[in-house]
């Protein structure tokens, strides 16, 4: 699929604005679905992931074809995503460290979405409940953990698309672990 | 109860990584052999593991008409593929090609009329039928063009000497300029072009 996707990339750059849209094909389930895991909204997620395509477009010429493109295209998405979180809600408060929980901020009080009544998180399929409780974790926690477990990518291809250390993408994935095990303590 | 080490912690998650040593596995199970909360805690992460493991994409149906909505969002392209683009590389050669139909086209439509003899006006040149002649004492100042005619030098040319279709003859000659002979339409046009550029870049 590189190949192709390289050689279209190569029509686009040409001026081939046609070819572009075999790209956005091979990429939009993907990129849509990320985006909608980490917004947990539908409209949201639409809206970014034809965002993160235009700006790549925009940008292709920047792109080194020497890297992966998926990988290009996701930190592009994901950066989006996280701007679209941190604008909604206001952070000045949000990110101070709760005390005595290391790595927890106040993030993890409060719920990203919606929080549900106590008896229907009760009621809801253990895979559901799972997908709930992620997108309850802080952005910096969530955004890792959906790109480990749910788009089932390598350490250090979430390292380069968030462009963080690899011990960083570790870090937050154990802390993630420890706080979904809290969230989910009863099950 | 003694307070379990920090680390401990860290080890739990690098063995579900898969990324512990040897060491530290064996410090681990040694303190979770007395421990009973490090037990609970490593089997709620395991549990946690398995279901995150098993947790892998839903399938989200991507909205209708994503990828027109995207192509719609796209900048207008710059320039068009095909014809036509080469010149946007070569902007230098596209200025020549223009340039030389431009100049042919007039030039052509010039040429037409120009089987006539015709002769720079100067007062000192004798012309007898299709001949010209510098007179052996005149001193011609400035360029002198003869077409369609012959030209003989006996006395001095201060300037550039062109022969169109004709001979030239001078024996004695004193031309303080160049000398050309031009035959042919085509180099009529290149003679005119190289004229015509060298008057643009006097200008200049």
């Amino acid at each position: 699929m590189d190949t192709l996707i390289h050689k279209r990339i190569k029509q686009v750059l040409k001026g081939d604005q046609n070819a572009y849209s075999d790209i956005v094909k091979s990429y939009q389930q993907s990129l849509y679905h990320v985006c909608y895991r980490i917004l947990g909204n539908q409209q949201e997620a639409e809206d970014v992931a034809q965002e993160a395509f235009v700006r790549a477009y925009i940008n292709l010429h920047t792109f080194d074809p020497k890297r992966k493109f998926s990988t290009w295209l996701y930190r592009i998405a994901t950066n989006l995503c996280i701007d679209r979180l941190r604008k909604k809600k206001p952070d000045y408060y949000l990110d101070a460290e709760v005390p005595g929980t290391e790595g927890l901020n106040m993030y993890s009080q409060v719920a990203i979405e919606e929080r549900l009544p106590e008896e229907e998180v009760e009621r809801m399929e253990l895979k559901d409940r799972i997908h709930y409780e992620i997108n309850r974790l802080p952005e910096k926690y969530r955004t890792v953990v959906i790109l480990k477990y749910i788009e089932e990518l390598p350490l250090q291809e979430i390292s380069d698309i968030l462009d963080i250390p690899l011990g960083t993408v570790k870090t937050r994935v154990h802390r993630g672990r420890e706080a979904l095990r809290k969230q989910l303590g009863d099950v | 109860m003694i307070a379990c080490p920090e680390k401990l912690e860290n080890y739990m998650h690098d063995y579900l990584d898969g990324d512990i040593s040897q060491e530290h596995e064996n410090d681990m199970r040694q303190h979770m052999k007395s421990c009973v909360n490090c037990q609970r805690h490593m089997n709620e992460l395991q549990h946690i593991e398995q279901q995150l493991m098993s947790s892998h994409r839903m399938h989200v149906e991507v909205p209708l008409g994503f990828t027109q909505n995207v192509m719609s969002r796209l900048p207008k392209p710059k320039s068009r593929v095909g014809a036509g683009f080469w010149w946007r590389k070569h902007p230098l050669l596209a200025a020549a090609a223009i340039f030389f139909i431009m100049m042919s086209a007039s030039l052509l439509s010039g040429m037409s009329d120009s089987k006539e003899f015709s002769v720079s006006k100067n007062n000192a040149l004798l012309v007898e039928g299709s001949t010209v002649t510098v007179p052996e004492n005149a001193t011609i100042k400035g360029d002198l063009v003869v077409k369609n005619g012959d030209l003989v030098v006996k006395g001095k040319v201060e300037g550039n000497v062109t022969i169109v279709n004709g001979r030239y003859m001078a024996s004695t000659a004193n031309v303080t300029g160049n000398i050309e002979k031009i035959d042919e339409t085509f180099e009529w046009l290149w003679y005119s072009m190289k004229d015509g550029a060298k008057k643009i870049f006097t200008v200049e």
